[in-house]
């Protein structure tokens, strides 16, 4: 192929809040068509690495460099999605906007279109939901509405933090058939993940964070009992008192 | 009766044109104002009405009760407080609500100190409360063409302005309209109610725009009907509220505004969606 497949290059990245940082220096690289999940205890940065690749967190230090993508080609579905849920909106037109990159601001919804939507919305199990508020979903529906949506998106990228959280293992599983097939068409799909066991079944390659990245690569040589130990031991607790980083540069926001 | 309903628009040309005035807020306010309840920003519609007075005050001071002069100062004084605001929400640990209240509060004082250094009590109520009874062709002018430009506003940038109060994060993803949508809408709103201080005053303003809207949340379950219920409620007060002026010898703004309350008192008992009545009254379940 003359160009090369989307993925991310992370090189020495830093990510934080207030100067605190929650992901510090990493280097790492999401090769294009690997199922990946990233791994660690909680405050390891997981949701903040995601936020960073998306662009709503600016690196304090570092590059994420998206190479053969655009940044709004890339498919997110954060954890607990910013939804308004008492919008007066149906499921179907909720849906209906991961075609925004065909529709924009502006077109209506063709009749092929429509088919598109009503086809996604079976393909989460969600047929004959179309015509309710977006309110009246249940958590786990809501999850699979979300999921028609990413859908739509057909995005080579996509970033799930934490899919499955309280949604039943029905739905869950219905979902990870999803994420199973849009890694069968070669798309990238990273996903924060806290059950491990679905981990190592399910995805080829694993990131495991605790702030620092202990380790990274296939899911076999990742998931080992000695990195899982070293990203508990790693992961200490935030310090109001922290001293600047040996290793930082710079310091204004401003560039 | 029907004399009694179109008697006084036909009679008095004060009257035709108070309605003229107030049918142009509602269609073009009362969309706004739609939009400000479901992105949360009932209050901040209040705040900027607040603060379109100093620039309004200022405007008086140069010019007098000159309509171009006021307008100006309004839009003006009304996006600084909204833009600053914003700013200081984003760059500072103030939450949205508290920065508002503290710019708001500043121009309103500062706004009540200028026009009464200069004018009588009586410039003061004009300002605060409006004359709907007393608008000129400028005026009309000016609220009928606030109204058209907002229509046709809203109607480019509905789907973004749906998808930002919806999911805003994922309009910011797909999408780079999602500042635009977020500015033009903020412009609209102090066009708006700069356009409604004219004739409602900027206490009142804020009132056409929400009361309505709020009432027609009662009524409707997608965007679509809830703009037109909220346009119809704001259409009805306004006449409502005109004639009783008329025919009680009651100042004219409020009468408008009590009405609209009067719609929203209704909806909020015995609406179709989630009112009093539907909370407490739901009727026996369902099968399935």
């Amino acid at each position: 192929m003359a160009f090369t497949k989307p993925h991310i290059v992370f090189d020495n990245v830093t990510l934080g809040y207030e100067r605190h940082p929650a992901v510090h220096h990493l280097d790492a690289v999401l090769a294009p068509g690997t199922l990946t999940a990233v791994v660690g205890p909680n405050g390891a940065g997981k949701s903040t690495l995601l936020k960073g690749i998306i662009g709503t967190l600016r690196p304090l230090e570092g590059r994420i460099a998206l190479k053969g993508i655009a940044r709004d080609q890339i498919a997110y579905l954060p954890q607990q999605a910013e939804m308004d849920r008492s919008f007066p909106v149906s499921v179907f037109d909720m849906v209906a906007m991961g075609l925004w990159r065909h529709i924009g601001p502006f077109r209506g919804l063709s009749r092929q279109y429509e088919d598109r939507v009503h086809e996604a919305m079976a393909a989460v199990g969600l047929t004959g939901f179309e015509h309710r508020a977006v309110g009246s979903l249940s958590g786990g529906q809501m999850q699979r509405a979300l999921f028609a949506r990413l859908l739509l998106q057909d995005a080579p990228i996509i970033l799930l933090d934490e899919p499955f959280n309280a949604i039943d293992t029905r739905t869950a599983s219905d979902l990870l058939a999803l994420i199973k097939r849009w890694h069968g068409e070669e798309r990238t799909v990273v996903a924060v993940l806290h059950d491990l066991d679905q981990v190592r079944e399910h995805f080829t390659d694993t990131l495991l964070l605790a702030r620092e990245l202990v380790a990274a690569g296939p899911t076999a040589e990742v998931m080992t009992a000695d990195n899982l130990f070293r990203a508990r031991q790693l992961c200490e607790a935030f310090d109001e008192q922290a001293a600047i980083c040996a290793r930082a540069t710079g310091g204004w926001r401003l560039r | 009766m029907l004399d009694g309903l179109f008697g006084p628009f036909i009679e008095f040309g004060f009257m035709r044109r108070a309605l003229v005035g107030c049918l142009a807020l509602s269609v073009g306010a009362t969309p706004v104002g739609v939009f400000l309840m479901l992105r949360r920003m009932s209050l901040t519609g209040d705040a900027m009405a607040h603060a379109i007075l100093p620039g309004a005050a200022i405007g008086y001071l140069v010019a007098g009760l000159s309509l171009g002069a006021m307008t100006v100062g309004g839009i003006i004084a009304g996006l600084t407080v909204a833009l600053l605001s914003g700013f200081v929400t984003r760059a500072t640990i103030l939450r949205e609500d508290a920065s508002l209240a503290a710019f708001y509060l500043v121009s309103l004082a500062l706004g009540v100190l200028i026009v009464s250094t200069r004018g009588s009590n009586v410039d003061l109520l004009h300002v605060l409360f409006g004359t709907v009874l007393a608008l000129d062709n400028a005026a009309l002018y000016l609220m009928a063409g606030i109204a058209t430009v907002t229509l046709g506003a809203l109607a480019l940038l509905f789907r973004p302005l749906v998808m930002e109060c919806l999911d805003p994060a994922f309009l910011r993803s797909v999408s780079r309209t999602s500042s635009l949508a977020h500015y033009a809408f903020l412009t609209l709103a102090v066009l708006n109610l700069v356009g409604g201080f004219h004739a409602l005053g900027t206490l009142m303003a804020v009132g056409i725009m929400i009361l309505p809207a709020a009432a027609a949340r009662f009524w409707a379950r997608e965007i679509f009907g809830l703009l037109v219920a909220a346009v119809l409620i704001a259409v009805l007060s306004s006449v409502a509220g005109l004639l009783l002026s008329y025919y009680y010898n009651l100042p004219s703004g409020p009468a408008i505004i009590l009405t609209a309350g009067i719609f929203y008192g209704l909806s909020l008992i015995v609406g179709r969606e989630g009112s009093l009545l539907a909370h407490y009254w739901p009727g026996r379940h369902l099968e399935a």
